[in-house]
């Protein structure tokens, strides 16, 4: 099949401009395959009702569904708090390794942590997290051990909402370390001391030059990690089994047997969240370069 | 002056951040270990990895995830690699086209391309306007589900893949390169095989390391397409294990630590990032 999808890339072309697009068919024909195809047909298929006739009726559900909006709601809710839990942490984390005055050497340490903690996901994650906070946890017994603290007591629970949003912060605030050291490093020494010598304390410097500099950067970056976690489902499943209804888990539930027992509702929840993804990452990238313009 | 006395005082907030940093990172992680070195009563031994490794069912499941890895990691090259060199050479009005696609994967989450693909590929293909059936629905045989889950796998790794080639290819000047080559009489397969691929070494083999690290531990694609790999292995084996589970997870860690830090070696710092969450 390979092979086949190859060829044209390799054969001769007819003589004319539009020639030179035989050499990106195999890149399209891939992307229609894998990419549009499956997107396009659950779009379709939401506005197709359970008699197969056009309806917009599964689109006026997802806001009057409860048990729909409910998980849209949730999802909305640990992103975000993982976002800005995440990235206010990341960003201090940056901002101790580039400008902050610590040794030189921490920093490509810090990276390559965060590096592979972003890419630490999924099921191990999980597993790694019960291991640590679960009843009988690490840092549960740990704390009960030293403190007298029980954190299960105390009404802690690492398969709840808090549970779900400390595991998700360990790929959350790793991500936002990559992507604003970077950015703190565009921050030009010249500005720290032009504004120093027209007499402007460290905290003028901060909220006058480099905060509105930051400021697109460290938005696009909190809506890129809003877009990491509301897509998650491994974690979220393996961790909590289903008893947290976010919006992935109930798309899971969809797939595996109809149970809305209306397919259009299923394809219509999907086309929701894709909607919400493309919302989050066009601001990033709106965002994005707005700061490029500062921190070339 | 205020400089000087800055750089002087100790940067307290500083290190209360990085600590706290540095704690997060490795609590997880030292639990894990912690915990499966566990196995046998009062000691610490390797026994949870013993047991672990010796499963034949892990060595089917996790041979099949490496093997998947490397059929993606191939065609993902076969088809990024010639689509970045003529869009840099031929085509540079596909730019923009092209490099929005490479970023829908960030906007289409795993789950939903999983939903998507059994959509399209549950029914069989017939022949336009008739009833007469040209191929079974590819998610009904074996084959069929190893076709899908390697596109889904090629579409997760899309991003990272396109961009490193892409980056790859403008540090060394293909433009440059091609021409000296075609001078000397080279034709296109000899440019791409021995010219463009061996000057793309290093962003070739980041892609593939950062694929090769979201493909094994991979678990969406494969568990709802069915295709026995490791991710589902290990969910269901810490449905009903304690200690096993927890030595494979510190092993897929020590993976995903070796995949990153040999990226990091070979782009000297350059580090990207991936997410299969």
């Amino acid at each position: 099949m390979t092979a086949k999808i190859l060829s044209p890339a390799m054969s001769k072309a007819p003589p004319s401009n539009w020639k030179n697009w035989i050499g990106v068919i195999p890149f399209f024909l891939f992307a229609i395959l894998f990419l549009f195809l499956p997107s396009f047909r659950l779009f379709a298929g939401s506005f197709i009702n359970s008699e197969g006739h056009f309806t917009l009726e599964n689109l006026l559900e997802l806001f009057t569904q409860p048990y729909i909006l409910n998980s849209y709601w949730l999802s909305i809710r640990i992103s975000a708090v993982t976002a800005l839990g995440g990235g206010i942490f990341g960003f201090l984390l940056a901002y101790s390794v580039t400008v902050g005055g610590l040794p030189r050497a921490l920093r490509p340490a810090l990276i390559t942590f965060s590096g592979v903690a972003s890419n630490f996901a999924g099921v191990p994650l999980a597993f790694a997290f019960v291991a640590t906070l679960g009843r009988t946890g690490f840092v549960t017994a740990l704390l009960k051990n030293l403190f007298h603290l029980n954190l299960y007591d105390s009404g802690f629970s690492l398969y709840s909402f808090v549970g779900l949003s400390l595991t998700y912060m360990y790929f959350q605030f790793p991500l936002m370390v990559l992507i604003m050291a970077p950015a703190l490093d565009g921050l030009r020494r010249e500005w720290r001391e032009a504004a120093e010598n027209l007499g402007a304390t460290t905290m003028q410097y901060w909220f006058h030059i480099a905060m509105p500099i930051l400021l697109p950067s460290l938005l696009g970056a909190m809506i890129l990690l809003f877009g990491n976690a509301f897509g998650a489902y491994a974690t979220a499943y393996a961790l909590t089994g289903g008893a947290l209804p976010i919006i992935t888990i109930q798309i899971g539930a969809q797939i595996r047997g109809d149970v809305l027992h209306n397919p259009g509702l299923g394809y219509a929840m999907a086309m929701g969240m894709v909607i919400i993804m493309a919302v989050s990452l066009a601001g990033y990238s709106l965002l994005q370069r707005k700061t490029e313009r500062w921190l070339k | 002056m205020n400089d000087s006395k800055q750089t002087r005082k100790f940067p307290f907030w500083s290190w209360f951040w990085f600590i706290i940093g540095v704690l997060y990172f490795i609590l997880p992680l030292y639990a894990t270990l912690d915990f499966s070195l566990r196995m046998e009563r009062g000691v610490l031994s390797f026994k949870a990895y013993e047991r672990a490794f010796s499963d034949p069912e892990f060595l089917r499941t996790f041979g099949y995830s490496v093997i998947l890895a490397l059929v993606t990691i191939i065609v993902s090259i076969l088809i990024t690699v010639p689509t970045a060199y003529w869009i840099r050479l031929r085509l540079p009005e596909a730019r923009r086209i092209v490099e929005f696609i490479t970023l829908l994967p960030f906007v289409i989450p795993a789950i939903i391309l999983v939903f998507g693909m059994i959509y399209v590929y549950s029914s069989p293909l017939k022949f336009p306007f008739t009833n007469i059936t040209l191929m079974q629905p590819l998610t009904t045989f074996t084959f069929g589900t190893d076709i899908l889950i390697v596109g889904g796998y090629m579409v997760l790794g899309l991003p990272y893949m396109y961009r490193s080639v892409d980056t790859g290819m403008r540090t060394v000047d293909v433009r440059t390169l091609t021409e000296a080559a075609q001078s000397l009489g080279a034709n296109w397969f000899t440019i791409i095989s021995s010219v463009i691929l061996p000057n793309l070494r290093t962003a070739l083999l980041s892609g593939a390391l950062l694929t090769f690290a979201i493909v094994v531990g991979e678990v969406i694609l494969a568990s709802f397409l069915g295709v026995p790999t490791f991710g589902p292995y290990l969910f269901l084996l810490g449905q009903h294990r304690a200690y096993e589970p927890a030595a494979l997870t510190f092993t897929t860690f020590l993976l995903t630590w070796a995949a990153m830090g040999i990226i990091q070696l070979v782009t000297g710092g350059q580090g990207q990032t991936a997410g299969a969450h």
